[in-house]
């Protein structure tokens, strides 16, 4: 588990000044960040490609530096004495913990790197500000933990936890044969502790009301307890009921692979892991106690056939190259899979992909964008998750009493915010507080709103 | 057919800078009041560029700015401000039928082609006129004043002043001001774009109000007799754009030898990449001085003013018996013969004044330079290629273009004997990319097609309508035009105007300074069919 460190807290509530950030590596990671920050913060990015440099100079209001991302100079033309948050994302782990140590030496700034390897993050752990670096997110981890959370919740396209895992919010795609299609949203909603928050429809965002009616096709956003979203999720599909993800086959044994093995063993899974490679095969098995490794190509019909590869529930494919597990999902949706998962390297294949034939597409980069970005939010906010990149935004806000909801019922509260903003769950001293009209939210509760990015940044200040 | 570029949006936006444009209105405005004249003529067009820019805003929503629409929008701006610009001058002229009559109706802006010309060449900061009698008999101290704040507002861009305070313009902004900007692509200077836009026009007031304050300064000291406000504030407003209008038939000869000085530091200033006041503002001044261009700005000034200096001094830069027809006559002539030969200051002043207003593509004169030898003309007419540096307000072929093309051909010369050698073309120490030089190239090329193709028709239309005009005098014209320089040879010499040209020529003149200024290919794109096309 990755630690959840706060954002730093000297970059908030400067007046008129912007909070400055310097992004290191403009690959398809730093640039997300940076078009997810260039309107609210001030950017810099610096990369060692100008052709890179050039076009980011023009696409986003940012300014784009060519040079080393390791140097002094170049990090002091970029001024990083005066930034508040080197985020160093480039491909290479030792290139971003130079970059991190080297900025962290000459300013104040708070430094967040992004690393694949586990070891670096385990050194990191066991003394944190090693290698001056505030925070280290890593890749690996954060794409297997996004897909065990998808394993445990079949239909769910998209699962996080918020309130230290007392509220969950899901994205559930709602196909034809959904005993939920056609139905109207109080009709579906037959869960206490459960929100809906939106409907997405041709990627247009929707707040649905009582008599909103679910359409085949739709994606609609739910927050609530655990136990709410789960029992949702078995209305939405009665054939896989959450839990009975039984049978899970995943393919490939790169270090997302192992992760995702190792943590469905945690949960109690017995995953099956295919991995070509004799000597990364002997290396796995001898990791992973509690999973069956097979040393075999997964493109290998007759052996998936033998295997009965077909009759899994459930089918995760982690290999390097993002063609092969395309092909490696198809086949196996062919021979019988129920749901299939793939890691998609470059993320604007994953909306290709997932149109294809794979059922959920998880881009590591994306990810990692996503939990980066969180850290640079601002006004406080603890946790985020964005929904259809970027459409809208889930937020977790501890609610202090300055803010427009404290003291009131969330009637009143919410007719005084613009439309596009749901209350989805509230907790209190750890308690789950289901939100209705009367009530009243106190200092010191903990909520999670879904927020349309139209409006995010006239109301997450307020809140 | 569907369109690939979506006009609106463009459209739109160029409706809110012309609404806009009724807040630089007001100073006009203000003059005429101050000097108990009429104000209609500002308060007319200030209603239309409201209600026009109003209407064009209703045209979308949210403007979604890509490069395409950015070349359009700002193409167009400059063309929708032109027109409006013209009114006052319009109405000076005509008056309102039923309600008003003429303030001068012998204004010769009273042709509508005359009106967009002198509009144009003002926002342009070409400085070309075609005014018959430039006095305050036959214009108001208000249309005066218009016409050199026109110089001023498009100096540093119309373009780049509404990114610095509009904010719906900070996404793309980059995109717009990379189209209007003098010289090969914009330096950021700033993460954000409207920041690095605000910290070019605050460098531009700043040096106007410095200009103006000096200006007025010699005036009150008594060393610039006729540099009243009026005419300090006028010049100001002309002398940092690099424009060249004046309020004064004789443009800057009509000033004392001190105030002719005070205007040549100023004028360099406006050539200069206005990046590098930043720099030194912001605690880098090292940085003007190891910059490749600046050195090279100054080195190209410094050596055409020695050599026109020598020979100007010596005598052989003069005339020495005035034609007939000229815009000169020998008395004229002999008065500067005998102030300038064997005398350093008025020979070095000259030179350096000329040949500074020339490269910097500013335009005014200290001296009537049609009574230069063909030799000396020769060497302003060359100068007027030159252009200030990149990011400056000067017009031309500029600075840092020349010398990405001298240090090529160099490299052509040393790889044609080295075939293996890999030699980057270098500015200031960064290896330039070869894309870039490319495009230096095609852009030097066309500018240099450009100018002979006008020549050429200029020359026919002369003879067809029969204007005498020398094959010399029409070059001078379309480098003057094309340049943004204003002031050519002969009829359309410093002292002398381009109202005898054809209505044709005219407003082709008027194209070749709307193109000149946006540098050529953001305008010559949108006549394109793959612009338009899916």
């Amino acid at each position: 588990m990755h630690i959840r460190a706060r954002g730093p807290t000297q970059g908030y509530d400067r007046g008129w000044s912007l909070v400055r950030v310097i992004i290191i590596g403009a690959g398809q990671v730093g640039s997300s960040i940076a078009a997810d920050l260039d309107e609210t913060h001030e950017v810099v990015v610096i990369d060692c490609d100008p052709e890179r440099v050039d076009e980011l100079n023009y696409s986003l209001d940012v300014l784009a530096l060519h040079g080393d991302g390791t140097s002094v100079d170049t990090l002091e033309e970029a001024g990083v004495e005066r930034a508040d948050m080197v985020i160093a994302s480039t491909d290479d782990d030792e290139t971003n913990i130079v970059a991190c140590a080297t900025a962290k030496a000459i300013s104040n700034a708070f430094t967040i790197a992004r690393v694949k390897n586990t070891e670096y993050l385990r050194t990191w752990q066991r003394s944190e500000k090693a290698f001056g670096i505030d925070f280290m997110v890593c890749t690996n981890l954060l794409a297997a933990e996004s897909i065990v959370r998808v394993v445990g919740l079949p239909a769910a396209r998209d699962v996080d936890p918020f309130a230290g895992g007392q509220v969950q919010m899901a994205e559930f795609e709602v196909d034809e044969e959904s005993p939920v299609a056609n139905q109207t949203v109080s009709e579906a909603d037959r869960f206490d502790s459960l929100t809906f928050a939106a409907i997405l429809r041709d990627g247009e965002v929707t707040i649905p009301r009582g008599d909103s009616v679910i359409g085949p096709g739709d994606r609609v956003v739910v927050i609530g307890s655990p136990k709410s979203v789960q029992g949702f999720a078995s209305s939405v599909s009665p054939d896989e009921p959450p839990g009975t993800a039984e049978e899970v086959v995943i393919v490939g044994g790169s270090e997302i692979g192992y992760h995702v093995a190792r943590l469905l063993e945690e949960r109690g899974f017995k995953p099956r892991l295919i991995e070509h490679d004799a000597e990364r095969a002997r290396e796995l098995a001898e990791m992973l106690p509690g999973t069956i490794v097979m040393e075999s190509d997964a493109t290998d019909v007759d052996f998936l056939e033998r295997e009965y590869i077909g009759d899994a529930d459930l089918l995760v494919s982690a290999l390097d190259s993002d063609e092969k597990n395309l092909l490696v999902s198809l086949l196996a949706a062919r021979l019988g899979v129920e749901r299939t998962v793939a890691v998609i390297d470059t993320t604007p294949y994953v909306d290709l992909f997932e149109a294809v034939g794979v059922d959920v597409g998880v881009s590591p980069r994306e990810v990692v964008a996503e939990e980066i970005t969180r850290f640079t939010r601002e006004g406080g906010a603890e946790n985020v998750a964005l929904i259809e990149s970027n459409k809208a935004e889930v937020l977790e806000i501890e609610v202090d009493a300055d803010s427009v909801l404290a003291g009131k019922p969330i009637r009143e509260s919410v007719a005084s915010l613009p439309e596009g903003v749901v209350i989805g769950a509230i907790t209190r001293r750890r308690e789950f507080i289901t939100p209705r009209g009367d009530t009243v939210i106190e200092p010191g509760d903990h909520v999670v709103v879904f927020v349309d990015s139209c409006v995010i940044d006239d109301v997450a200040p307020n809140l | 057919m569907k369109l690939r570029v979506d006009y609106r949006a463009s459209l739109r936006l160029v409706g809110t800078v012309l609404k806009y444009l009724a807040v630089p209105l007001c100073f006009p405005l203000v003059v005429a009041l101050y000097y108990g004249e009429s104000v209609l003529p500002f308060v007319v067009t200030m209603a239309v560029t409201v209600l026009v820019g109003t209407a064009l805003e209703r045209l979308a929503d949210e403007p979604d700015i890509g490069a395409r629409e950015g070349f359009l929008m700002v193409a167009v701006t400059w063309l929708a401000v032109t027109i409006v610009g013209a009114i006052p001058f319009l109405i000076e002229a005509h008056g309102i039928p039923f309600v008003a009559s003429p303030l001068h109706p012998e204004s010769t802006l009273g042709n509508p082609v005359n009106a967009l010309f002198e509009t144009m060449s003002g926002f342009t900061t070409t400085g070309a006129t075609v005014l018959g009698d430039i006095s305050f008999n036959s214009h108001t101290r208000g249309i005066m004043m218009w016409r050199q704040l026109t110089q001023w507002l498009g100096g540093m861009g119309i373009v780049v002043l509404a990114v610095a305070i509009l904010p719906e313009l900070s996404v793309g902004g980059a995109q717009l001001m990379d189209a209007e900007a003098p010289g090969p692509g914009i330096e950021k200077l700033t993460p954000r774009i409207a920041e690095t836009a605000r910290a070019l026009w605050g460098a531009y007031l700043g040096l106007t109000v410095l200009e103006i304050v000096l200006l007025y300064g010699l005036h009150v000291t008594g060393n610039a007799p006729n540099m009243d406000v009026y005419n300090a504030i006028a010049h100001g407003l002309t002398t940092m754009p690099t424009g060249g209008f004046s309020p004064e038939a004789r443009s800057i000869e009509a000033f004392s030898a001190a105030a002719q000085w005070v205007i040549v530091p100023f004028m360099v200033a406006a050539g200069t990449n206005f990046a590098l006041f930043w720099h030194v503002l912001t605690g880098e001044p090292k940085r003007l001085f190891r910059d490749t261009e600046f050195k090279s700005y100054l080195g190209v000034i410094g050596v055409v003013s020695a050599i026109l200096a020598g020979v100007l001094f010596l005598g052989d830069g003069l005339m020495s018996v005035a034609p007939a027809g000229e815009t000169y006559d020998q008395l004229y002539l002999e008065g500067i013969r005998t102030a300038i030969i064997g005398n350093v200051e008025p020979a070095v002043r000259q030179s350096v004044f000329q040949v500074v207003s020339i490269v910097t593509t500013t335009g005014y004169a200290s001296i009537d330079f049609n009574a230069w030898s063909a030799p000396a003309q020769y060497a302003l007419l060359f100068a007027m290629f030159i252009g200030g540096s990149g990011g400056s307000t000067g017009g031309a072929v500029k600075i840092v273009r020349w010398y990405v093309i001298v240090k090529s051909l160099r490299r052509e010369l040393f790889t044609t004997a080295h075939p293996e050698a890999v030699r980057p073309v270098r500015l200031a120490g960064r290896a330039v990319d070869e894309r870039a030089i490319r495009g230096i190239y095609a852009f030097t090329l066309l500018y240099l097609v450009l100018f002979f193709v006008s020549t050429g028709l200029l020359h026919l239309d002369a003879a067809r309508i029969g204007f005498d005009v020398s094959i010399l005098e029409t070059m001078s014209a379309v480098a003057a035009t094309l340049g943004n320089v204003g002031p050519g040879f002969g009829v359309a010499g410093p002292m002398g105007s381009y109202l005898d040209f054809s209505n044709g020529s005219k407003l082709y003149m008027v194209v070749l300074m709307w193109v000149g200024r946006l540098e050529i290919l953001p305008v010559l794109v949108i006549f394109t069919p793959e612009y338009w096309r899916r």
